[in-house]
């Protein structure tokens, strides 16, 4: 369990390569990909965008690793973020503190998340089902905080959380780095990562075992609302409004993708929080790339489809094995020309 | 109240006498209210009855067209004089409104058409969609008066009418300009953050100095994008034009403080010319036409936008 470097490099090396990959596309379609300059003291440029337009997604990531990791899943996330949104932007437009409003949409982030461990880990309702009421309830009522309209504010200190800087760097970048090091750091450099996969790889033995299941898993659900939470704040932070309609709309699916291209298995068990960051990069990096292409957006999610399709085609362990017997009995006649394709190698020790 | 009805009265040109409505039940059965601008027709239908003195009943379907056809059906039972219908959906109608024909209470569709036979309903007001972008379009040709310009559109969501027709009509207003050309065009799905995510790659993609004009296909993408363009160090309204559809509240803040400039009302009084229409009809058997089209009005910095957004801004928009 101990995280050695290498071992963590050879982990995200297959998502790192399929980063380098998408990105190399991005430069293609637009050599000017890479520039970074500084615009009125903000850094400015494509890669940024993508880490900072990543921010969303990237957040949720991180909590929806860990309850994957549990074998459950949450649908709610983005309904989540729409509820955190719209409550941020009600209290500021009644005249609270922006440090209260944020502490506010994260508690009732949070507290969503409780319901949902609640359903899961008391009624042992399926995950799937459990998080589906509130996927389908929570626009609703966002709806009834922002009472239908676009509740827009002007709150600087609000506004700075999405639309900011920090030293030039946008806000949102900084939060969901600090975020996902954080998380990282508390489930690799305590028991606590071990003790969740433990769940998700057999619940009834880890129970068996002295594992508070039921504790953990509320807590890992609760978790996953505060990040929904972080990151519907940003987004309606954003945009200087809380869309109750369009917050965070289908991103759940994106955070369940990302976390699948990070290589986690959606049976649970062993997961690397830092591969589905990565992810969610690549995510963004497709977005990017389909913005930056120019093409008509008839095309736009026939393109995501097939990038993504084919990066999932090349984690699956068939064509990893495929790859192997190939590589290995090219290996016989030509020992040189293994190294040219290292995206080829097989990783199944460390899915 | 006074310039809500100062406004009001340039859309509903002719008040009927109060007296001769005084009597009338209306049934109106709404979509829903899944945006903005859907509250706000909401809101000033029940205004528009309300001043005219006619008792109106109001049924939300929660976008479901079952409920539209059981409120209907209770609407034609309660024996009401008229009623007012936002379809859903354009097809699946024709029985109730051979019911409501059956019982001669006389139907008038508001804001979308159907597929039925147009004598099973009076009329119908709507907007014209490609006329909305047609009168965007043109704006944009007077204003930049034979200079290049470079142009960059934010689409609507991919396949929907509003989106399909407004990119319609634009592209009708500037063909035969040559000075005028569209360089990116890209779907912003009607909504504030991906109008500013698009328009933040444009931005980069294009470089923010060679783009002269922003087309959106709604306010909100235009508001979102206005957001990137100042983040970008340039200024909404000066350097890059900005004409979008539906003047809601926001877009006439945002022309007031200049950093838009025009915006093409999709006027939620689609009520008003219905009931004109359906008075005439009461009080002397005036046939309306079939199509009834609400004005595309052109808002820009010469008009007072600040009294229109406190105007609007209660609609519930």
């Amino acid at each position: 369990m101990s995280a050695t470097t290498p071992s963590v490099f050879k982990r995200i090396l297959p998502q790192l390569i399929i980063l380098g990959v998408v990105l190399a596309f991005n430069v293609a379609v637009f050599p000017g990909f890479l520039n970074i300059e500084i615009h009125n003291g903000r850094v400015f440029g494509n890669l940024i965008d993508v880490l900072n337009r990543g921010a969303p997604v990237a957040l949720l990531c991180i909590g929806m690793t860990l309850v994957i990791a549990t074998r459950g899943i949450d649908l709610s996330v983005g309904a989540v973020m729409a509820i955190a949104g719209a409550t941020a932007a009600s209290l500021v437009s009644e005249g609270h503190h922006w440090t209260t409003a944020l502490i506010g949409a994260l508690a009732v982030g949070s507290l969503c998340g409780l319901w949902n461990g609640f359903l899961v880990a008391v009624l042992r309702i399926q995950p799937i089902v459990a998080t589906l009421v509130l996927m389908v309830a929570g626009r609703g009522i966002a709806q009834l905080i922002t009472e239908g309209t676009i509740l827009t504010f002007i709150d600087p200190g609000l506004i700075r959380l999405g639309a900011g800087t920090i030293v030039g760097i946008p806000t949102p970048i900084l939060i969901w780095i600090a975020l996902g090091a954080g998380a990282i750091f508390a489930v690799r450099r305590t028991a606590l990562g071990m003790l969740i996969e433990a769940i998700g790889i057999n619940e009834a033995s880890s129970r068996l075992a002295g594992i508070n299941s039921r504790v953990l898993l509320i807590c890992v659900y609760a978790m996953t609302g505060f990040c929904a939470a972080l990151a519907g704040v940003i987004v309606a932070a954003d945009i200087k409004g809380a869309d109750a309609n369009n917050a965070g709309l289908w991103l759940e699916l994106d955070a369940i993708l990302a976390v699948v291209i990070g290589g986690n298995s959606l049976l649970g068990g062993r997961f690397s929080i830092l591969a589905s960051l990565l992810g969610a990069l690549i995510i963004q990096s497709v977005n990017s790339l389909i913005l930056l292409s120019g093409m008509p957006p008839e095309f736009n999610l026939i393109i995501k489809s097939v990038l993504i399709l084919a990066i999932l085609v090349i984690q699956s362990p068939k064509v990893g094995h495929l790859i192997y017997m190939l590589r290995a009995s090219s290996l016989h006649v030509q020992p040189e020309k293994s190294s040219s394709r290292p995206v080829l190698t097989p990783k199944e020790d460390a899915q | 109240m006074k310039l809500r009805t100062t406004l009001l009265a340039s859309a509903v040109s002719l008040l009927p006498v109060a007296g001769m409505a005084a009597d009338m039940t209306i049934g109106f059965s709404q979509i829903g209210s899944e945006s903005g601008w859907r509250a706000a027709e909401t809101t000033v239908t029940k205004q528009e009855a309300e001043s005219r003195g006619i008792d109106l009943k109001f049924a939300d379907a929660q976008q479901k067209q079952e409920n539209q056809i059981k409120a209907l059906r209770s609407f034609i039972a309660q024996g009401v004089d008229a009623i007012l219908l936002a379809p859903v959906v354009a097809t699946g109608w024709d029985q109730v409104l051979e019911e409501a024909q059956d019982a001669e209470i006389p139907v008038v569709l508001l804001d979308r058409t159907v597929d039925a036979a147009d004598d099973l309903y009076l009329t119908a007001v709507t907007s014209d969609l490609v006329h909305e972008g047609s009168v965007a379009g043109q704006w944009l040709v007077d204003e930049v008066a034979g200079e290049d310009c470079r142009i960059v559109e934010l689409q609507g969501t991919t396949g929907s009418s509003p989106a399909i027709d407004r990119k319609t009509g634009f592209e009708n207003a500037i063909s035969g300009h040559d000075n005028l050309e569209i360089v990116r065009s890209q779907t912003g799905d009607f909504t504030r953050s991906q109008g500013k995510v698009v328009m933040e790659s444009f931005l980069k993609a294009e470089g923010g100095e060679n783009i002269c004009a922003l087309y959106a296909h709604n306010d909100d993408m235009a508001v979102g994008a206005i957001q990137a363009i100042k983040e970008a160090g340039l200024n909404p309204g000066e350097d890059i034009l900005i004409v979008a559809i539906d003047a809601v509240p926001d877009a006439h803040l945002a022309i007031a403080q200049g950093e838009m400039n025009a915006t093409i009302e999709l006027t939620p009084n689609m009520a008003g010319p219905a009931l004109d229409a359906l008075e005439a009809y009461f009080a002397d058997g005036t046939m309306p036409p079939k199509w009834i089209q609400t004005e595309s009005k052109l808002y820009t910095a010469d008009d007072d936008n600040q009294a229109v957004y406190e105007m609007k801004k209660d609609l519930g928009y």
